[in-house]
């Protein structure tokens, strides 16, 4: 696992070639039961408790099909703009490996249920770029392997295996993209803009969670690289299983720096399976096989044919929910703002709290702001994600709320949100326990700004004479004196009255 | 089509985990040529514009509902296990990829 | 009463109703019977005892407390050792499931068990079902109750014995291309493969699942009908289980009548490979049929000479999938951990040291007709083939009710005698085939002993599938007359063992 890869970099790469990638999503359902049988998909029960003698594999038993399973891939094929098909089957995917307990994957093989569509994506700066969706198809999971023995539970070294069936059988969806080709040096970022898309759609249609954390969305990068100015595609190589959104991208860098190296030298790509390293962001070949698959695909004789009539297509597709970018499109004329301000909102994944906040009752402009700043901000400090942070999107209205009702100022709104980040309690626990209150006692504020103005003379002669803006050095000093705690521009207001002048 | 040779049946036996022995892939490479030879009759249907029959009745739509059934108890799923270790089914260390 | 074995099904549950017998007389009967005869017949795998005596006491205190029994309450059954019985051993007949006990009942079996159809145990049969003669079981053969040097035909050769041996008066098969109706010609016994879906195949050890169907076995059409009936009806656990009614099977069989029918004789089912003695007693059947009534029509199914040939890909394709899962990491047999081989290896050593010889060449055929570049030409031709025997069978039930044929071109062989030679086997199942293929329903019902060698011959009827019920009326007919004939049902001249 040591041996040293030749790596060209990236710009060198790319000035001699044109890298074109296939990607293939795996996405677990969060259906209740398993694909084929009545096994709960519950995370986290104790090994083999999820089990019966379809999912097990045993002699004699049978699978039925999960019709919730058939309508989540049909919502997924309706939001990839994919065809349905009107007839399709599934099939035998025969190859035997021991986490997989009938040495054969129910899958669909030339008869996918959705086929031929597309998803737009938006990169960072804003741009769109389409990718085109080869299909999108129904299988099942396999069951889990822990290896003993060796070192860090790899299977290398190992002395034996346990297996736990309790994931075999959970409903996945295959999603397959043709060949992305035009992509350039963008490459990578198409893949990881690809993947957090689909993953907000798959979000948006309630069909998973698609925690790629937890293993229930995972992305296989293919990736080939052919000379600048060339039509045929090179030798791909095919990265399993990376599991996170940024992994995808950089799994996609270093496989053309690789590929580069490899061509520049004269060498040839293998076409073989890679495993992608989190730690060294850097791929290595799987175990090389003698022979080439061959997994006798036939039509599953225990199923009978999917044929979802037109009807049902059209009620699903007419109660799909709105999709992220149609929403993003929405929001963005609502709220009256840019499409890079709109980017700059996605890239900090600050969307879905700001909606939450606005639902909670709070403006949007308000809402905007404290997420894409304090909040922001704070995370980032903290190396943490929006959604992770202490505070709900309710706390976070609640605050604008004081704020707009006069009872903080932004500059004390921001004292009760450090507060709520560091645990103190609730935006008002916190206004209570920091005593944060704006002074509106009009007695105490009236002598406060009457000792301002016997204070500086100077100033106040100024502001008489029709300077208003210097009103803002006496604002300052009320400020100061009640330790921030006065409504600015109340304390303004009874500065111009005390010295009779209107503003404007 | 027929004339199987040994190193197919090789192949096959890979294919089909089965760890034949030489005389068995010898006596399995003639048998299965003569079968082979056989039944290849039927690709003389081979160019005919028929749909192929995978399954005799014309069903479709069969599906249950999205509902928890019972599961086996982890005792019952593991009572024919050949070896087993924290109620997990045990096996000897597996060669897949790593 | 002093011969209770010799009973019926259906008469054993009118005396057990009436209180003539008790349930666990009729059981100690076939269980003492069992113990006297089946050590040279060699029908069971696994007799279960006090499982049986257990369900027979059940069922007389049932009637003692007064509540109405089933139509087949109390009545012994054998069950071919393919479907899975909670806590009684299921091997299939192979090596690789030796001593696994399943936890869990076939769809089948609990319908037996809710009948209170009395389970005796477990029945002899070739590995996996892939056989004609039973001598495939990996637990040794099974004597013909006729003739114990000739074979009780297969797969399911150990129920069609022990019923022609009266060690039950019910049996229960599987019939993927043959293995309910070929044993039952050639003990003499009645066998019939309901149409496909018609009986849940959940819990049935599958070897080819398009084309597998359990099915009754008896020694009458009416207690084969009455067994139908208990067993068939859909199965949600069984996707491809038809959702309609069960035809009146029973009500057929008690109104057995040929008048004014069409009987269709196919062209292709004769000829080359049939024995002279078959072709005899099966165009006296013809005749009878003609005297009882029936309209004879000559039928020309020309696609079924393609039958067995495209059998002989089906099956073995699905069956090298199905049968992959026994890889020796989760049940059954275990070979070679010895802490040296990989978990792959040890599925490798396991699968060639459980299976038997049939079962491997079947696998590699399979295996051989799915693989890349050959799969069009064989597996796909071979379902293009089932599309031609289909439309060959609806256009002959155009023209006739049911079709008549022999069950098998031959009467049982002598065991061994064909063992080293596959192709020659593979002919026994040469009438059965096509139905399998269409998945439609036939019966085999004795139909007389060829006079050279005294041994039966089956008659074989196909119905259109979902018209199950045919079989009985003209099954019923036909067994009447010949029975009238005789004077006694055949297998009183079977010898007493
Ligand atoms: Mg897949
Ligand atoms: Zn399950």
């Amino acid at each position: 696992m040591t041996t040293t890869i030749d790596l060209v970099s990236y710009e060198d790469a790319l000035a001699s070639y044109d890298p074109v990638m296939g990607l293939e999503v795996h996405v677990e359902l969060g259906t209740r039961t398993k694909m084929f049988c009545g096994c709960s998909t519950e995370l986290g029960a104790e090994p083999n408790s999820q089990t019966c003698p379809t999912c097990l594999g045993l002699p004699g038993a049978l699978p039925v099909v999960n019709a919730t399973g058939v309508e989540s891939a049909i919502k997924i094929g309706l939001a990839l703009n994919c065809e349905i098909a009107e007839w399709c089957r599934f099939a035998r995917k025969n190859y035997f490996y021991p986490d997989m307990p009938k040495n054969f994957q129910t899958s669909q093989y030339d008869e996918p249920i959705a086929f031929n569509g597309y998803l737009d994506v938006q990169l960072e700066d804003g741009t769109s770029f389409r990718v085109e969706i080869e299909r999108a198809h129904m299988e099942e999971d396999t069951g889990k392997s822990t290896h003993v023995g060796g070192a860090t539970g790899r299977i290398h070294g190992a002395s034996h295996s346990l297996l736990d069936y309790n994931r075999a059988g959970i409903p996945l969806i295959e999603i397959v993209t043709k060949p992305i080709e035009g992509a350039g040096e963008r490459a990578p970022e198409v893949a990881r803009a690809y993947v957090r898309e689909l993953r907000e759609v798959i979000r948006a249609l309630g069909v998973s969670e698609a925690r790629m954390e937890m293993g229930q969305m995972r992305c296989d990068v293919n990736l080939s690289l052919r000379p600048n100015g060339t039509e045929k595609f090179g030798t791909r190589s095919e990265t399993k299983n990376v599991n996170s959104l940024r992994s995808v991208e950089r799994a996609a860098r270093f496989e053309i720096m690789r590929h580069a190296a490899v061509l520049n030298g004269g060498g040839t790509i293998i076409q073989e399976t890679r495993h992608f390293h989190e730690d060294t962001g850097s791929t290595t070949s799987g175990r090389v096989k003698e022979e080439a698959e061959d997994y006798r695909y036939f039509p599953e004789p225990d199923l009978v044919p999917v044929a979802p009539s037109r009807e049902w297509v059209e009620e699903i597709r007419a109660a799909l929910p709105e999709l992220p970018l149609a929403r993003r499109n929405r929001l963005l004329a609502e709220w009256g703002i840019s499409a890079v301000e709109m980017q700059a909102i996605i890239n900090a994944a600050a969307l879905d709290p700001i909606v939450a906040t606005i639902d909670a009752g709070a403006d949007a402009a308000s809402a905007r702001k404290w997420w894409m700043g304090e909040l922001a901000r704070s995370a980032n400090e903290s190396g943490t994600s929006l959604d992770e942070l202490a505070i709900t999107p309710a706390q976070v209205a609640r605050v604008t709320e004081l704020v707009s009702k006069g009872d903080l100022n932004d500059k004390l709104a921001r004292q009760v949100i450090e507060g709520v980040l560091a645990g103190e309690g609730t935006p008002d626990e916190v206004v209570e326990k920091r005593g944060l209150k704006v002074v509106s006692d009009e007695g105490a504020l009236t002598a406060a700004v009457e000792e301002a103005i016997a204070g500086n003379p100077g100033v106040a002669d100024k502001i008489r004479g029709g300077k208003v803006a210097a009103a803002g050095a006496l604002v300052g000093a009320v400020m100061k004196a009640t330790r921030g705690q006065a409504d600015a521009a109340r304390v303004k207001e009874l500065i111009l009255e005390k010295l009779g002048v209107s503003e404007g | 089509m027929p004339g199987i040779t040994r190193e197919e049946v090789a192949h096959l036996a890979r294919l089909a985990r089965l760890e034949l022995k030489p005389e068995e892939l010898e006596h399995f490479a003639g048998q299965l040529d003569d079968i082979i030879g056989a039944v290849a009759r039927v690709s003389e249907v081979a160019d005919q514009d028929v749909p192929p029959t995978s399954h005799p009745l014309p069903l479709t739509n069969v599906m249950r509902a999205d509902e928890v059934r019972p599961s086996l108890t982890p005792a019952q799923a593991l009572s024919g296990a050949p070896a087993q270790e924290q109620q997990r089914f045990k096996v000897p260390q597996i060669l897949g990829e790593d | 009463m002093t011969d209770i074995i010799k009973l019926g099904a259906a008469d054993i549950a009118a005396k057990i109703a009436s209180g003539e017998l008790t349930a666990v007389e009729v059981t100690e009967a076939h269980l003492a019977r069992i113990e006297a005869v089946d050590e040279k017949v060699h029908a069971f795998l696994h007799v279960d005892r006090e499982g049986a005596l257990a369900q027979a006491r059940a069922v007389d205190e049932k009637k003692a407390r007064g509540e109405k029994l089933g139509p087949l309450a109390g009545v012994p059954l054998a069950l071919k050792d393919i479907f899975t019985t909670e806590g009684v051993p299921t091997t299939v007949g192979s090596k690789i499931l030796e001593g696994w006990i399943p936890p869990y009942d076939a769809t089948l079996t609990k319908r037996l068990k809710a009948a209170d159809v009395v389970i005796l145990g477990k029945t002899n049969m070739d590995e996996f079902a892939m056989g004609s003669s039973t001598e495939n079981s990996a637990y040794g053969p099974t004597g013909n109750p006729w003739d114990l040097t000739k074979i009780p035909g297969g797969s399911g050769g150990g129920s069609s014995a022990a019923l022609a041996s009266f060690q039950a008066p019910l049996a229960i098969g599987t019939d993927t291309g043959g293995s309910i109706r070929q044993p039952a010609a050639v003990t003499g016994t009645v066998g019939v493969k309901p149409t496909y879906g018609a009986v849940s195949r959940y819990g049935m050890v599958a070897f080819s699942s398009s084309l597998d169907q359990g099915g009754p076995c008896a020694r009458t059409v009416l207690d084969a009908a009455l067994l139908h009936e208990v067993i068939a009806g859909h199965d949600p656990l069984d996707s491809t289980s038809i959702d309609t009614p069960v035809p009146p099977v029973v009500e057929a069989a008690r109104n057995g009548s040929v008048e004014g029918m069409r009987v269709g004789v196919v062209k292709q089912f004769r000829g080359e490979g049939y024995q002279a003695g078959v072709i005899q007693r099966f165009d006296e059947s013809v005749a009878l049929l003609k005297d009882l009534g029936a309209e004879i029509v000559e039928l020309d199914c020309p696609s079924f000479d393609l039958a067995l040939s495209a059998y002989y890909l089906i099956a073995p394709s699905e069956c090298s999938s199905n049968l992959a899962r026994f890889d020796g990491l989760r049940y059954g047999l275990r070979t070679g951990d010895d802490g040296g081989h990989s978990a792959e290896e040890v599925t490798s050593l396991t699968r060639e040291a459980g299976f038997g010889p049939e079962v491997k060449r079947r696998i590699m055929l399979g295996t051989y007709a799915l693989s890349s570049g050959y799969y069009d030409a064989y597996y796909g031709s071979a379902q293009k083939v089932r599309t031609l025997i289909t439309r060959d069978f609806e256009k002959a039930f155009e023209q006739v009710d049911v079709i008549v044929s022999p069950t098998t071109p031959t009467t049982a062989f002598a065991i061994g005698e064909r063992a080293d030679d596959p192709m020659a086997m593979y002919l026994a199942d040469l009438c059965t085939i096509p139905t399998n293929l269409a998945g439609n329903a036939a019966m085999s019902l004795p139909c007389g002993l060829a006079p050279e060698d005294n041994l039966p011959v089956g008659l074989q009827i196909i119905a259109p599938a979902l018209k199950d019920d045919r079989l009985y009326k003209v099954g019923a007919a036909v067994e009447a007359a010949f029975v009238e004939r005789w004077g006694h049902p055949l297998l009183e001249e079977a010898p007493s063992l």
